[in-house]
């Protein structure tokens, strides 16, 4: 059903066309505003992020003196310094610990979310409310007897003394996601591969694990996002220099290098270049993951 | 389901239960702990009941502490929780949705970098002389404004506070992202028809339809604001003299500083209640609006 517009008298039109301008124009106008904010905001978020990595190339006096320009000369020596005076056995300390607690955990979680899916058992809800609970528990309160048990384990002032309270405090969180993702595996698979003689253990190596990568790697993301960036117990369980983990190596760092912050900012950059990669490059499971445990 | 052999599943679950002791065994040892007077390096405690407890609660510190985290949590919910919010719909409009990828990434990029990055690189800003902070001020000529941040007793639990917004508003808005993508479209074109402005459909869809992540924003929110220690601890310290003490660095300065762990322990006993009344509050929620 069409009506011609000729039907409409012309002098109408006009006045509906200036009308209809001029809600235009405040609608843009809006939309430019609107758009201002989040520019704005943007450049909050933005900015100090690039100044760190545009400063680290700069000297001191050039951080002090011109602050907001791009350096006069780019000093890529900044990072050779930082990595040899310190970041790099820090770095490395990172990359171990976050490898093991990731491997540590992702084992665990499965093993125990493939018990928690597929059995029947006497104390299941309860074990279900304990991974529950250990979402509410903050380390914070927990600092103190855990510091005596490391101690009393003999592991203080080792990698495991993060590795093994980092594996405890991540099972809670990814064996329910991982459960999660078990339960909406077909039965009918795990017939099929008992009928063709599998245990118990194969059906959890060949067919869970390998169905659920999406999740694995959801929960292997998290995990180290965790590792690489906790603070607390990294500066607390381990005393020596030499073993300690990024976040807490940097207080260290800052401490030795006070006047020589372009190499500073560079150890800062370099500490945080893997974790932006992994977000950068892994969105989709970043957030995915974020999301669902909606735990930080 | 099978059931084979009765102790197969716990075998699987062996492995798990082990680890979770290590979060389980302090909670209740720390309780213990709190009645006693002892430090790492006497082998003798000795048994005070709950005296700890009442030295605690006559303590000016531990009021100023928990003063801040108070503050701490009321700001937090102010600018994540609804700016948050603000943030996700306007970034979830048809109208700005094609350059949202952009600014969502970039608005979450700050979760990513850890907080030691973040507080030593702010610790730069505030400089009082050289910072970019006040020389942004003086630029703009806000001369009166520029002040030392971190050093002034009145102003450095707000600058500590300010970074940790600045780190978290995204992680926000990123949640409710989600959370406003499960909404129904056609809620939003029928509003449209009906001629509803974009503040109107705001708060009568978006802010109903977001309502269980605004929940589970405020217990995080909350939760943060009442463990928060990595922020203090790098940027002040909890100084000048205490005046940004929040509960866990006067908690770790009491045991790790002065070695009164019996006194230390009491004050985690304290973050520990408020940690458990906030996820209690959040159960009783969640099951009410379950039964609606």
């Amino acid at each position: 059903m069409e009506m011609p517009k000729s039907t409409i008298g012309v002098p109408e039109l006009v006045v509906e066309d200036l009308e209809y301008a001029r809600k235009r124009k405040t609608y843009n106008m809006r939309i430019a505003l609107v758009y201002a904010g989040l520019i704005a905001y943007f450049l909050v978020v933005a900015y100090p992020l690039l100044w760190m990595v545009i400063s680290s190339f700069k000297s001191t006096e050039e951080i002090f003196n011109h602050s907001w320009s791009l350096p006069h000369t780019w000093l890529f020596e900044n990072y050779v310094t930082a990595w040899n005076s310190g970041i790099s056995s820090y770095f490395l300390n990172s990359v171990m610990v976050t490898g093991m607690t990731c491997m540590l955990t992702v084992l665990v979680s499965a093993l125990g979310a493939y018990g928690l899916s597929r059995f029947d058992f006497r104390g299941k809800a309860f074990i279900l409310v304990i991974c529950l609970g250990g979402l509410m528990l903050s380390p914070q309160v927990s600092l103190i007897p855990l510091y005596n048990i490391i101690q009393k384990l003999g592991i203080y002032n080792t990698h495991w003394a993060l590795i093994l309270p980092y594996v405890a405090y991540r099972i809670p969180l990814t064996i329910l996601l991982i459960r999660a993702y078990f339960l909406s595996i077909p039965k009918e698979l795990e017939e099929a591969a008992r009928l063709d003689g599998c245990t118990n253990l194969g059906i959890l190596f060949r067919i869970f694990i390998p169905m659920s990568k999406p999740i694995l790697l959801t929960t292997v993301i998290l995990t180290a996002y965790y590792t690489w960036n906790e603070f607390m117990f990294a500066i607390i369980f381990i005393d020596d220099d030499s073993l300690r983990t990024i976040p807490a190596g940097l207080m260290q760092f800052r401490d030795a290098l006070q006047t020589d912050w372009g190499v500073l900012l560079s150890g800062l950059t370099i500490s945080a270049a893997p974790i932006v990669i992994l977000f950068l490059f892994m969105q989709k499971y970043f957030i995915r993951g974020i999301a669902s445990g909606s735990v930080k | 389901m099978i059931k084979p052999d009765k102790f197969v599943p716990y075998l699987y679950l062996l492995p798990a239960l082990v680890f979770l002791l290590l979060v389980y065994i302090p909670i209740f040892q720390n309780i213990g702990d709190s009645m006693y007077n002892w430090s790492t390096f006497s082998p003798d405690k000795a048994f005070v009941g709950m005296d700890n407890y009442f030295t605690l609660f006559k303590d000016p510190v531990f009021y100023e502490a928990l003063k801040n985290n108070i503050l701490y949590a009321v700001i937090s919910i102010v600018f994540q929780v609804f700016g948050g919010l603000i943030v996700a719909a306007v970034l979830e409009d048809k109208l700005i949705r094609k350059f949202s990828p952009i600014f969502r990434t970039v608005y979450f990029l700050p979760v990513v970098v850890s907080m030691t990055v973040i507080a030593l690189l702010f610790s730069f800003f505030y400089n009082p002389e050289v910072g970019l902070l006040n020389q942004f001020l003086k630029m703009i000529g806000l001369n009166n404004l520029a002040l030392p941040w971190l050093g002034d007793s009145e102003t450095a639990i707000y600058a500590v506070i300010a970074v940790s917004q600045w780190q978290s508003i995204g992680y926000i808005a990123m949640l409710y992202i989600v959370s406003i993508q499960k909404i129904s479209p056609e809620l939003y074109e029928a509003a449209e028809m009906d001629g509803a402005n974009k503040i109107k459909t705001f708060f009568h869809i978006t802010v109903p339809a977001t309502k269980e992540m605004t929940f589970v924003a405020v217990i995080l929110t909350l939760t943060g604001a009442f463990t928060v220690f990595n922020e203090p601890y790098i940027l002040t310290g909890g100084g000048p003299g205490t005046s940004s003490e929040v509960l866990s660095t006067y908690l770790y300065k009491t045991a790790f500083s002065k070695d009164m762990m019996g006194y230390a322990s009491a004050i985690a006993t304290v973050i520990l209640i408020i940690t458990l009344l906030i996820s209690l509050v959040q159960m009783k929620i969640f099951k009410t609006g379950k039964e609606d």
